[in-house]
């Protein structure tokens, strides 16, 4: 905005940029006076020498006895009397207006801690309702990057944070929703060495992970902190929701006490799941901590619920109470916090503490494999061959490598006939070479087949991904 | 899995069973040697002498007769394998009795394998 103004005709335009400033101006004052009442009303609120040292947004490792993510307002708004300020009546007032929550909801809600730990499409809705409704402290968990094969179902992330720390993600959404609430980002993977550290400084755990190993470890430490843990699972079209360890519920380990085999831990990394159907648990989750926190309602202590979205069901069960005899939450369990940082949550679940990577298996001796490049090679050679893909039929609509044969795995050994005759059709002399994703299902293959007469049979190490990593960067990753 | 028929006739002794495994839901009638018919299937137990259908029982018949491939994700020993969920009315097997626990007509048994996924 120049100071002397445009030359000739610009009467109009003149007086359009003067509006516009003053359009600017007021919405300036405004923000200023919203922020000069916030910060009044938490000088009210704060009690002298309580507030410590504000430590500014984005705080790593902040607990929520102190520092302050967001804008700070400790006690979130609520004067030490119990009074709320204008500015939170007006926010909360909808919540306020419910009989069985009213004031002392809110004001509960204002006062409790809640960890989420995962921030993914558990997480998102659980850290975004959370924080729109005013709790005290939001404590977010997770080591992990944002992915764009993330967002279809990780509501909380943005295109623009891909390859961000996805707690920085969840936090800046939490904080752009709600100022008045303190948002503490952790940016680990929780382990056994850092889990009793931060969870001890919250109410409450919301498990919103996506791993076997981990729901262990946290029921684990939760029960040895005594906090409740509202737990949230979903895969494919189902989830599944409860409330561990809080009021004579059990724990994870009344419940599973021994690992299923790794063959029945799917994951949404391998099996899919649609995006909405984790947002519809978190959404529960966070209804569920928010009814821990505030003591309204009857949280899902003691049951579980099953959802069922491809048939549009919700079934509600009864479970087993704390059992006495548990290793863990047990009258007689000796489990130490000792025990638990030492405890090796993998090795016990023979899975990794991520959705990312099945592990892969090594079945075959070294000639019965060879590398996508050597395939590449052999390729290039027009050396005869056909190349077998066993991965599911709908994986190989995805994307596959042309020409290739699809028989799953699954069926393999049932459609071994046409895979003779399209081996006779290539030649006599070809190798059998064989693909899946990953790697794995590839080996399953060959193994079966170098049983069933088929010598020649050789899996590409890696599959898939190998070969769009090393070979075709144009192969579409999924 | 292949689905058992049911025999709208011969539900008397009879035991609903709802096995479900994402969509696939089996109505089948287990009778036992005493006073079923055996004309849907015929259940043998060596200590089940008066007839009554127990979850043990029920158990081993699923996996003769439902189980086609990896046995392994359903039973462990005598038991379902660890992860599995046992419901007997929407109710925990363990409040029922668990492997001992005896079932009736129209009871329905569901098996839910816990999810780890987010
Ligand atoms: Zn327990």
């Amino acid at each position: 905005m120049g100071g002397g103004g445009g030359g000739g005709g610009g009467g109009g335009s003149r007086r359009e940029a003067i509006e516009r400033e003053l359009k600017k101006l007021r919405a300036e004052r405004e923000d200023l006076d919203g922020r000069i009442r916030l910060l009044e009303s938490e000088l009210e609120a704060v009690p002298a020498g309580v507030s410590g040292a504000a430590a500014g947004k984005g705080v790593g490792d902040g607990s929520c006895g102190g520092s302050v993510a967001c804008q700070s307002r400790v006690g979130n708004g609520f004067a030490p009397d119990g009074g709320l300020p204008a500015d939170m009546i007006y926010r909360y007032s909808r919540h306020l207006l419910l009989p069985d929550f009213g004031v002392e909801g809110q004001r509960k809600l204002s006062q409790s801690s809640i960890l989420v730990v995962g921030a993914g499409g558990l997480g998102s809705p659980v850290a975004l309702y959370l924080a729109a409704c005013g709790v005290g402290c939001l404590g977010i968990v997770d080591g992990d990057d944002v992915e764009l094969n993330n967002l279809h179902r990780q509501i909380i992330h943005k295109e623009a944070y891909v390859g961000q720390p996805k707690v920085k993600s969840a936090a800046d959404a939490c904080c752009e929703i709600n100022s008045s609430i303190k948002v503490v980002e952790h940016h680990h993977t929780l382990k056994p060495c850092n889990a009793l550290e931060i969870v001890r400084k919250y109410h409450i755990v919301v498990d919103a992970t996506d791993n076997l190993p981990t729901r262990y470890m946290i029921s684990d430490c939760c029960v040895l902190l005594n906090k409740p843990l509202v737990s949230g699972a979903a895969l494919g079209l189902e989830g599944q929701l409860t409330v561990y360890h809080h009021n004579e519920s059990p724990c994870y380990r009344c419940l599973f006490p021994s690992p299923p085999p790794v063959a029945a831990c799917q994951r949404c990394s391998d099996s899919g799941v649609l995006g909405v159907v984790p947002g519809v648990i978190g959404c529960l989750q966070a209804l569920e901590a928010i009814k821990v926190a505030t003591g309204v309602g009857e949280p899902l202590c003691g049951r579980m619920l099953l959802f069922d979205a491809l048939s549009a069901r919700i079934r509600i069960v009864k479970l087993r109470r704390s059992s006495p005899g548990c290793t863990h939450c047990g009258k007689n369990s000796f489990f130490t916090e000792q025990d638990f940082q030492k405890f090796d949550y993998e090795n016990f679940t023979q899975s990794p503490m991520s959705d990312k990577a099945a592990p892969s298996v090594n079945l075959l001796p070294e000639s019965a494999r060879i590398t996508c490049r050597d395939y590449k090679k052999l390729v290039d050679n027009s050396e005869p061959h056909l190349l077998l893909d066993v991965r599911p039929a709908h994986h190989f609509q995805i994307a596959s490598i042309s020409p290739s044969l699809n028989i799953p795995l699954s069926m393999l050994e049932e459609k071994l006939p046409t895979l003779e005759t399209s081996l006779k059709e290539t030649g006599e002399a070809s190798t059998l070479v064989v693909l899946c994703r990953r790697g794995n299902d590839s080996q399953r293959a060959v193994k079966l087949l170098h049983e069933k007469g088929f010598a020649s049979a050789k899996d590409i190490i890696g599959g898939l991904q190998a070969w769009g990593r090393d070979v075709n960067p144009d192969f579409p990753v999924y | 899995m292949e689905r058992p028929k049911l025999d709208q006739a011969n539900r008397r002794g009879g035991l609903e069973l709802l096995l479900e495994n994402s969509t696939k839901v089996h109505k089948v009638e287990v009778t036992t040697p005493k006073d079923g018919q055996g004309k849907v299937v015929e259940v043998t137990t060596p200590k089940d002498g008066q007839g009554k259908v127990t979850m043990k029982l029920l158990l081993s018949w699923v996996k003769d007769n439902l189980i086609k491939e990896r046995p392994e994700m359903f039973v462990k020993g005598d038991s379902v394998r660890p992860g599995v969920l046992v419901l007997i009315n929407d109710c925990d097997w363990e409040l029922c009795g668990g492997l001992d626990a005896e079932l009736e007509e129209k009871d329905v048994v569901v098996f839910i394998s816990t999810l780890h996924g987010g």
